[in-house]
């Protein structure tokens, strides 16, 4: 690694450190005694469980936060970041998950929101705010004419938007917020890209992820918290995935994907020339007892939208369904339960917990005509009902009475599934069961949902994640443009046959 | 982030009943009303007296029947401005029913009949058409009070029979008036329906995350609908028990009480965007914002000091919540 060694780490200064950095809330510690360093030109991938810390110390740099102890210093000046304003005229900005756009303004409005270059009176300079924002486009290689209509953009182009905004302010560390989570493959592709162009700028990038492959990929360095510590630092070259989740977890994971052998029983539901006017078309599959079957497929696939006609969300315009053989019309979500058939959502946040409600209450909810007496509530049944599912899932939480919105995600995601468990379903649709959760929760829900087939229940696992199909289920149906692509045997199943099948390329020829 | 919770031993409750009540907003609204009491008590020697306390329960029975149905539809994330005009329309019926030479009996089921068909009236709006319930219940408000501007004129219905009046002058036991025995019952009722009975849970449910609701099973459309139609069925009750007490209908009956009901229910401590809210709170806030009136009333305050009061109050109330806690977070910064 000679050609690098003007850009090693140990010779170049830190852009930006934190050192010793703490952070109390009333009766949480968010952080204690961590220290980061981000190099210019070089990228830091920041690694953690959910609730490790990661998002409290990226809002202690963006000024949101005002750590109770340590220091920042930027560019070897010690500094303090007062508001969300200070840390941006420090250079520091941010591309968040979810960044608020607004449909109705151009692009140039949306990404000089807040700082449009002036002309005279103080009025906004729209010839020199679009120049500038055809430049910041250019730059992030999006082709995007600046004077477009927002609304008129797709999903993709939008974040490039966002992008733009965040390098719209002259910044040296960008920190990057889980930015992959929410695209595809080609969007992917060109975030690298992004990644690429950004470091020979000599930009410095705080790199947040879920996912280990692309961290490999881009990181130059990493860090590890851990509840709130650090829990090993240095450079990519030097660890292995292995190090790195022993780092995170504090023990091994070794098995990652218990899936567990399971006899097949009889058939629980079968679907036959389901059809919706423009999501789906023509579904037919069978699903049987102690069997998982996974769906895949790319974002806008048609996959979510089947399983909520299957929940009686939305109305099929066609088809029919037969559930342990009868012909069963389930119109509403209600409906479905009563059938036995229950829904884990993608959007946890909106359609799966109740945030608002403890955490008893989320769990009881679909339940509560087993939990009360002539619809009168009875609280100690919940409570026992509440305690009897959560602990076959290990929540972690500091009382059932608890707002389920404290909870991080992987914890929200288990009092979901609890939720749905306590009504006792035949079937189970699990849709991105682990979006956007840690590694930790992700093996219990990973486990638990093999030794909930074991025990006879089938399940639906709707997944983007390859390895989460490839290795958790018996089946695997690959749903294209709302179509039926392809189906395969787990002893078919390879990645490379998925991905043709999601992308519509013929299989190579061997 | 401590690791020592594991699944078996998470608490049921970190806190005891006790502890959560003396936190509670109710806790806040009984010192209120009882420095209220004290006031005017001590700035008026007629305060006192059974039969004027009496008197001013009238102030906010009406209302607070009103307010408890309105208390739950707030909860759900809903709300029906339409109450205050669902009186008049109610009241205007029973007049005409009356000069049509009906008896009590079938006056009061024609009240409460059409209390409830403008509760579904809103309730079919809002719920089968997808409409946001402040602006129908805004239009329907206009639409109610219209009707029975047509109706009356400005002319007025009188000579409702004798033994109607019962229902708002009649006394069940010595100053116990009956309105005040309904107000109690009904408080009874609400506080059952909304904090014991599944019904409730649903609406608590649906007021933080109706999406989430229906994902879970709710029948959130229905039981929206049943809120509005409860919530009709109350201001029919009220119109019964208003048009008996006054005597009398004329088409500006009950006006700007929509106002009233809402400053209550919110007073009550119940969330205007939903979500949270008791009816205990509601009950408070109905004697507090009453005994107000009614000290008032003694010192001879004029009428519209009491409007602009009722508006100060709703304003404050929303407000105070948002600036304690802006003054805690600023407390917390400068500390840090």
């Amino acid at each position: 690694m000679l050609a690098s060694d003007t850009t090693t780490p140990k010779t170049a200064e830190a852009a930006l450190s934190l050192r010793g950095i703490s952070k109390e809330f009333p009766g949480v510690k968010a952080l204690s005694d961590v220290s980061l360093d981000l190099y210019p030109g070089q990228v830091t991938a920041l690694v953690g469980e959910n609730g490790a810390g990661k998002s409290t110390i990226v809002k202690i740099l963006t000024g949101i936060y005002q750590p109770n102890g340590g220091t920042i210093e930027v560019a070897g000046q010690k500094t303090q970041f007062a508001n969300a304003h200070a840390a941006s005229a420090a250079g520091v900005t941010a591309i968040h998950q979810e960044t608020v756009l607004f449909d109705d303004l151009s692009v140039a409005e949306n990404i000089f929101i807040g700082h449009a270059p002036r002309g005279r009176f103080g009025l906004i300079d729209r010839a020199k705010m679009n120049e500038n924002a055809r430049a910041i486009l250019k730059q992030v290689g999006a082709d995007i004419n600046p004077v477009t209509r927002l609304r008129d953009l797709g999903i993709a182009s939008k974040h490039m938007v966002a992008i733009s905004r965040a390098l719209s302010v002259d910044a040296q560390v960008v920190i990057m917020d889980e930015p992959t989570a929410a695209l595809s493959h080609k969007e992917i592709a060109e975030l690298y890209e992004l990644v690429e162009k950004l470091k020979a700028d000599g930009k410095a990038i705080l790199f947040i992820s879920h996912k280990f492959d692309e961290i490999f990929r881009i990181a130059d360095r990493y860090t590890v918290f851990r509840d709130g510590q650090m829990a090993g630092e240095g450079l990519i070259e030097d660890v292995s995935e292995d190090d790195l989740v022993t780092m995170m977890v504090g023990r091994s994971v070794d098995q990652i994907y218990p899936k567990k052998d399971v006899t097949i029983g009889e058939p629980v539901l079968t679907v036959s020339g389901y059809s919706h006017p423009t999501e789906f078309d023509d579904i037919n599959f069978e699903l049987r007892q102690g069997e998982i079957l996974g769906f895949y497929g790319l974002v806008g696939a048609g996959r979510s939208e089947l399983m909520q006609a299957l929940f009686g969300i939305t109305k099929p315009s066609k088809g029919a369904i037969k559930i342990a053989g009868d012909i069963a019309i389930v119109r509403s979500p209600a409906e479905a339960i009563g059938r036995g058939i229950v829904y884990v959502p993608e959007d946890r946040g909106k359609q799966g917990a109740i945030i608002g409600l403890p955490i008893f209450q989320n769990v009881t909810l679909p339940s509560l005509h087993k939990t009360s007496q002539q619809g009168f509530l009875k609280l100690a049944e919940e409570f026992k009902l509440a305690r009897e599912y959560t602990a076959r899932l290990d929540l972690r939480a500091a009382s059932l009475d608890q707002d389920i919105g404290e909870l991080s995600g992987g914890n929200q995601q288990k009092v979901v599934i609890a939720k749905w468990l306590a009504t006792k379903p035949r079937v189970i649709v699990v849709d991105e069961p682990t979006k956007g959760i840690d590694i930790g929760s992700k093996a219990a829900v990973h486990e638990f949902m093999g030794e909930l087939a074991a025990n006879g229940l089938a399940i639906i696992m709707v997944s983007s994640e390859l390895p989460e199909i490839l290795g958790m289920a018996d089946r695997a149906i690959v749903m294209r443009e709302g179509r039926m692509a392809g189906e395969f045997k787990r002893s078919e199943m390879t990645a490379d046959r998925l991905v043709r099948a999601a992308a519509g390329i013929k299989e190579k020829a061997v | 982030m401590s690791n020592d919770f594991t699944a078996r031993n998470i608490p049921d409750r970190l806190t005891t009943h006790g502890q959560r009540t003396l936190k509670s907003w109710e806790t806040l609204l009984v010192i209120i009303a009882v420095m209220v009491f004290v006031v005017n008590a001590l700035s008026s020697p007629y305060f006192l007296n059974p039969w004027n306390l009496s008197d001013a329960t009238f102030n906010f029975t009406e209302k607070a029947m009103i307010a408890f149905a309105m208390a739950m539809l707030i909860v759900s994330g809903e709300i029906d401005l339409s109450v205050a005009a669902i009186v008049a329309l109610a009241s205007t019926a029973m007049g005409f029913m009356m000069q049509a030479g009906f008896g009590t009996p079938i006056l009061v089921a024609t009240g409460l009949t059409v209390g409830v068909l403008c509760g579904a009236f809103n309730g079919v709006l809002v719920t089968r058409l997808g409409l946001p319930s402040i602006v129908v219940t805004i239009g329907t408000m206009s639409l109610f009070r219209g009707i029975s501007y047509i109706v009356l004129g400005d002319k007025a219905y009188t000579g409702y029979p004798s033994d109607f009046a019962f229902f708002g002058q009649g006394y069940v036991w010595w100053v116990i008036s009956f309105e005040l025995v309904l107000f109690v019952i009904f408080a009874l009722i609400y506080a059952v329906i909304l904090h014991k009975t599944n019904l409730g849970r649903a609406v608590y449910a649906i007021g933080n995350n109706p999406i989430g609701a229906k994902f879970s099973g709710i029948r959130v459309e229905r039981i929206k609908f049943i809120l509005f139609l409860l919530t009709g069925l109350m201001s029919g009750v009220a119109a019964v028990c208003l048009t008996s007490r006054l005597g009398s209908t004329r088409p500006s009956i009950a006006f700007g009480w929509e106002l009233e009901i809402v400053t209550m229910v919110v007073l009550g401590g119940v969330n205007i965007l939903g979500g949270s809210g008791t009816i205990p709170g509601v009950v408070l806030a109905a004697l507090i914002m009453g005994m107000v009136t009614f000290g008032f009333g003694l010192l001879n305050v004029p009428g519209i000091v009491m409007s602009i009061f009722i508006g100060l109050l709703l304003i404050a109330v929303i407000a105070l919540p948002r600036l304690w806690s802006m003054a805690r977070a600023s407390r917390a910064r400068r500390k840090a």
